[in-house]
């Protein structure tokens, strides 16, 4: 038990974050000119819309080993491309039931609203993301699946 | 940031005759030597004046004097037609007070986000020179052949050098109150205004700084610079728009009865939006200011400063009902507990969808009280007690707030005295623009070739400041249509990659310490080069510093680099600095990637440099395997063909027209009617002025008529439309047959009018009834009964379940026909049911006021559910009952004549020309802009755009203003004549596409389309690069340039590779 809470603590998570470019991008920007401060377990990847967020992504980082996976876009009705952050909110609300179908609880999926700037949201949503894995442990699932 | 322009601008002002030492550096030695300098008497004169320089000169097209959001549209409206523009603001940043906002009603879309790459726009814009900390301070000679002087104060930061990484601030000793935080802050006496500030150069405020040295000690770029001199520059250029906004109230003596100034937490609407703020001075976190204590209530009052002589401004402010209604209904989102309220005479929720979300604040349990506050006082625990008098029940009340803030009033600047005397120009008696007609010409000044935009000519919200700043950039083209545009520079040729191996440059940037403090650089760029591919890694100073910059295109050439990637900081804002310099070194813009090491790393992670280095390196790797698999992307230029269609020959319709023949750009107006002249052609007088409509619009008429550059269809209706921006192709049916037409652009001018009132309060029983147009037209026909008693009824149809929105225009037209009627049958007495006067503006309350005290009209308010009620007895006699709500008694009016103040609503015809163009069209049907802010004349249909009343119903003014910005917004593709399509866009592989149309349904602007082959195919005219559709496409066919599924699949692979 004390092994296994050790191997815990030191384990760190290793997190995925789709940012749209308009808004979650800049607004993770502004977390860093403010100098706040969040876990460093996030590996951004810049998309130009949270709807070019494909399932296949969120499946293929699972796979890859990722153990959360963020995707952060415009609010509702602020889409730099009008409706993208819908297509994104419908495609991957369905995503979710099909990872917990799949066995993968889908809190290790998480998506948000950051506007640019919501510099201090971000590096809220970063935290408690961050924290919520550590706490849930390695995803094993997927990882390795071909 | 180095001032980026600069370098741009000056490349393309080569014939400029600048002066040999323009932006000269001085010579270390001079600091060195000398270091007691700015001890000496010459640099302690208080005056800069002992700073200037022999005079500079520049040249460009048109000056703007103002970068606040309306400055801004003006000059990029300009800068985009292929014009040169100068443009000079105050303050050391542009954006003006648009960014200190917090959020924008009635969409409460975040204000920056909105404001800020309108910003970065202006500062990358190769036809833009702004010189930011400038004033001017004398304007010679005449249209075409302005000569302007212009003073520059210095920074004592050079641009050039400055990063703006802030290292300067900490160890500033001086502070002073900070006036971009509305006082509720402080800041050094070396600062930047706000963090997204452009440009990103740091400002030493030389009045409080005390001379220390100690920013210029820590300054690693060596960027401060005691000795930089203030300059007068001489503009010479063809117009000016004046853009240089408002101030605002401050109540400290007059209405010092509210407390500002005495109580701490009386505070100012400006200063709430502070508070709300995120990047504000408590981060968006309201706490009063007397204890920081979070405040359990909030009470707004309204009308400070406006609708009173006395005690501030005659006129209605226009925006700051619509503001505190935001501002409370955010305190309540936030703090759903909190008690809100807002202390109003009449709520003035005048403009597109502002009654919905005035209705909404409501429904929220925003308590509106309609009431005049007397008096606040201060209790003990800093509360604030208001006493006023409730206009309904006419009793004297008291309720205590936590904290309470004040709706200042919009006033005109104090500089616009001076300003004034030295452009040339009047000023109206509250100290305004004065424009030269207010009905024909509401965007010139009285002087030619000079214009103005946004709120120096009185109050405006945002949308109708941006349409305006639009006009004013069609009518300053106008006198310079025929000056040789500005031709871009052709780039030098690009290497050919495709099919050769990468060959991966990294450049990791230290930015001073900000990088480099937090993360082992010199690490990230020694495991960057064992990574295969990459053939040349290195860690750099400032990777933005112009020497670095031929550091790389050297690499480039020297070791034959075909991608380059950037560790540094965020590509918002230097991305397309880079991309420059791949370009001039030859090669494709899209062979780059940005890695944002410094926000997304550095400065998040500045605690652990083991593990930042980690991400750092993870980070770039991703990137490296990107970067792999970019490819060379090009950016098609397509031809536009000349010409404008306007769908409409309303006022808004011809003045888009005339203003496009003043660009000389032939228009072609279809009108469906017999007539031109629209509704203005039914209307006897028009408000605020009494002119004759027919004095109005006969004149616009003769001009269109007689222009060369405009045809006009009669009888006419469009059916059907191909094409797209730049390239569209209209058939119109007309009385002369069907009739083909190319053109480029788009403006929709289909108007409005009344609503059907069949039905509602007796009309069409009697013919004492009738709408205001149809009192007009009698009027004008001189056929109406001598009436003795007259009731207008208000909102009639307007705002109830069907139809939710206010008509903006109803008051001010039943105020202008009561007026009229009373001349005309002085013996009448006339009697106005309201349930809101909402004359908001400058002018138009003061002439509601006069009208009502002069002609003895009666007004009587009512409420939305006791609705007035019209009896027709067997006789035809009218009588009018209804309930006063401020007196709390009903009332019988017996009446020989009722007019109904009929809603309104968009043409009809709007609903065919969604289907054709694509466009969104919203309540009561008025089209729906591409932002309600900031894009008020635009659709997301590129090539489309829209004015007057298809947007909403508006005055004379607006609709004009609208209409010239419509046509300046169509002038631009045409006047490029040449459209950049999008690098990044999505691209179909036939082999693959099912044809299933998932695509096609995905595509948010109907750039996608199946073909007879049952294939999809992109119009790259269309694209702007979402990718929806790639996410969309089941069979991996569609694919987003620079976004592809395989290059986001291997920075998905990469990530998860652990680093030893």
């Amino acid at each position: 038990m004390t092994q296994e809470n050790e191997a815990k603590d030191e384990w760190e998570p290793k997190i995925i974050g789709f940012l749209c470019n308009w808004c979650s991008y800049t607004g993770a920007d502004l977390a860093g000119t403010s100098r706040l401060q969040y876990p460093p377990n996030i590996r951004i990847i810049k998309v130009m819309c949270s709807g070019r967020v494909n399932p296949q992504f969120i499946l293929k980082a699972f796979q890859e080993g990722a153990d959360g996976i963020l995707v952060s876009g415009c609010h509702p009705g602020d889409c730099h491309y009008i409706e993208g952050n819908y297509h994104a909110r419908r495609k991957l609300t369905l995503l979710m039931d099909l990872l917990d179908y799949m066995g993968v609880d889908s809190k290790r999926f998480q998506m948000s609203w950051v506007s640019a700037s919501e510099g201090q949201k971000f590096a809220e949503v970063v935290t408690t993301f961050t924290n919520q894995i550590k706490e849930m442990g390695p995803q094993t699932k997927l990882r390795g699946v071909k | 940031m180095p001032d980026q322009s600069d370098d741009i601008i000056r490349q393309y002002y080569e014939d400029v005759p600048l002066d040999e030492d323009y932006l000269l550096q001085v010579p270390e030695i001079v600091m060195m030597d000398d270091e007691s300098l700015v001890d000496e008497p010459e640099i302690e004169v208080s005056s800069e004046m002992a700073f200037r320089k022999s005079k500079k000169t520049l040249e460009g097209d048109v000056l703007v004097v103002g970068a606040g959001i309306s400055g801004m549209q003006a000059a990029l409206d300009i800068a985009d037609k292929g014009y040169r523009v100068i443009m000079i603001e105050k303050s050391a940043t542009i954006g003006g007070n648009m960014v200190k906002l917090d959020k924008t009603f009635p969409t409460n879309d975040c204000s920056i986000c909105t404001s800020a790459p309108k910003m970065v726009e202006v500062a990358r814009h190769r036809n833009i020179k702004l010189i930011t900390y400038a004033n001017l301070s004398k304007l010679e000679g005449e249209p075409g052949n302005f000569k302007a002087r212009i003073f520059r104060k210095s920074k004592y930061v050079d641009p050039d050098k400055c990063t703006g990484c802030g290292d300067c601030v900490p160890v500033c000793p001086v502070e002073v109150i900070n006036p971009f935080e509305e006082k509720l802050a402080k800041r050094k006496a070396i600062y930047i205004e706000f963090p997204q500030a452009v440009p990103i150069v740091y400002t030493i405020d030389y009045d409080a700084c005390v001379g220390c040295g100690s920013c210029e000690r820590f300054c690693e770029p060596d960027a401060i610079s005691f000795l930089e001199k203030s300059e007068d520059i001489e503009v010479s250029v063809g117009s000016v728009i004046i853009a240089t906004g408002y101030e605002l109230f401050e109540p400290l003596e007059m209405r010092r009865e509210y407390g500002y100034g005495k109580y701490p937490n009386v505070i100012t609407a400006m200063q709430f939006e502070r508070l709300l703020s995120s990047f504000g001075p408590t981060d968006g976190k309201m706490k009063r200011p007397s204890d920081g204590e979070k405040p359990k209530s909030i009470a707004w009052i309204q009308c400070v400063g406006s609708r009173s002589k006395q005690l501030g401004f005659p006129y209605c402010s226009r925006v700051c009902c619509m503001y505190a209604t935001k501002e409370a209904s955010i305190a309540k989102e936030l703090e759903p507990g909190m008690n809100v309220s807002v202390f109003y005479m009449d709520l003035r929720a005048y403009g597109k969808d502002f009654q919905q979300y005035y209705d909404k604040a409501k429904k929220m349990g925003v308590e509106y009280i309609r009431s005049r506050p007397s008096s606040v006082y201060q209790n003990d625990d800093g509360s604030i007690t208001i006493r006023y008098m409730d206009t309904h029940t006419r009793e004297v009340a008291e309720k205590t707030v936590d904290m309470l803030v004040l709706s200042t009033a919009i006033m005109p600047s104090k500089e616009n005295k001076r300003l004034a005397e030295a452009l040339g120009i009047e000023i109206d008696d509250s100290g305004f623009f004065q424009v030269k007609s207010i009905m024909t010409d509401p965007i010139m000044t009285t002087r030619d070739g000079v214009f103005l935009a946004g709120c120096n000519q009185g109050p405006k919200d945002i949308p109708d400041s941006v349409s305006m700043a639009s006009g004013a950039a069609a009518k300053a083209v106008a006198p310079i249509i025929d000056r040789v545009k500005v031709i871009p520079t052709p780039d030098p040729p690009q290497k050919q990659v495709v099919g050769e191996k990468p060959r991966i440059g990294v450049f990791v940037c230290h930015c001073g310490k900000n990088i480099h403090s937090f993360l082992d650089t010199e690490e990230v760029a020694r495991y960057s080069e064992t990574i295969p591919g990459v053939v040349y890694a290195k860690d750099i100073m400032f990777a933005c510093s112009e020497d670095t910059q031929k550091d790389i295109r050297q690499n480039i050439d020297a070791l034959n680099l075909n991608r380059v990637i950037i560790a540094a900081c965020s590509p918002i804002t230097h991305g397309g600095l880079f991309e420059d310099t791949l370009v001039e070194a030859g090669l494709n813009k899209y062979l780059f990637e940005f890695v944002n090491i410094r926000q997304h790393c550095s400065w998040v992670h500045s605690h652990n440099k083991v593990t930042a280095t980690q991400k750092a390196k993870d980070l770039v790797r991703m990137s490296i395997e990107k970067a792999k698999l970019l490819e060379p992307l090009s950016q098609e230029e397509v031809d536009v063909t000349t010409g404008v269609l306007i769908i409409g020959g309303g006022l808004a319709g011809m003045r888009a027209a005339l203003a496009l023949a003043d660009m000389k750009i032939p228009a072609y107006i279809i009108e469906k009617d017999s007539e031109l002249g629209g509704q203005l052609r039914h209307l006897h007088t028009l408000f605020p002025s009494d002119i004759k409509a027919s004095e109005i619009i006969q004149p616009i008429i003769q001009q269109v008529e007689a222009s060369e550059y405009i045809t006009v269809y009669k009888n006419t209706t469009l059916e059907n439309i191909e094409g797209y921006i730049g390239n569209f192709k209209a058939t119109i049916n007309s009385p002369d047959g069907e009739i083909e037409i190319d053109y480029g652009t788009t403006i929709i001018a289909s108007g409005f009018g009344e609503i059907d009132m069949t039905g509602k309060y007796g009309y069409g029983q009697s013919q004492k009834i009738m709408t205001q147009t149809e009192l007009e037209g009698r009027i004008l026909k001189n056929d109406l009964p001598n009436p003795k008693k007259i009731v207008m009824i208000n909102c009639a149809g307007a705002m109830d379940k069907e139809r939710p929105y206010c008509c903006r225009i109803g008051c001010g037209v039943s105020i202008k026909n009561a007026k009229l009627l009373k001349e005309k049958f002085p013996n009448s007495d006339i009697y106005i049911l309201y349930r809101d006067i909402r004359v908001f503006g400058k002018d138009e309350e003061e002439y509601f006021a006069k009208v009502i005290e002069d002609g003895h009209i009666k007004i009587v308010r009512y409420s939305h559910e006791e609705q007035p009620n019209v009896v027709i007895d067997d006789d035809g006699n009218l009588t009018v009952k209804v309930r006063d709500q401020v007196y709390n008694e009903d009332i019988t009016i017996p009446t020989d004549l009722l007019v109904l103040t009929a809603q309104t609503e968009g043409d009809p015809s709007a609903h065919k020309l969604v289907e054709m163009f694509k466009i969104p069209i919203g309540p009561g049907n008025f089209f729906i802009e591409a932002h309600a802010k900031i894009k008020p004349l635009d659709f997301a249909t590129g090539g489309v755009y829209f004015c007057g009343s298809a947007h909403f119903p508006k005055n004379l003014a607006d609709t004009i203003a609208q209409a010239e910005g419509a046509a300046s917004r169509a002038a631009i593709p045409i006047l490029k004549g040449k459209i950049t399509l999008e690098g990044i866009t999505a691209l179909v592989d036939d082999a693959r596409c099912v044809g299933c149309g998932l695509c096609v349904d995905a595509c948010p602007y109907s750039a996608i389309e199946l073909t007879d082959e049952g294939k999809a195919l992109v119009n790259e005219a269309l694209c702007k690069g979402c990718g929806l559709c790639n996410a969309t496409c089941r069979s991996g066919a569609i694919q987003q340039k620079g976004f592809n599924d395989h290059q986001i699949l291997a920075m998905i692979k990469s990530a998860m590779f652990e680093v030893i």
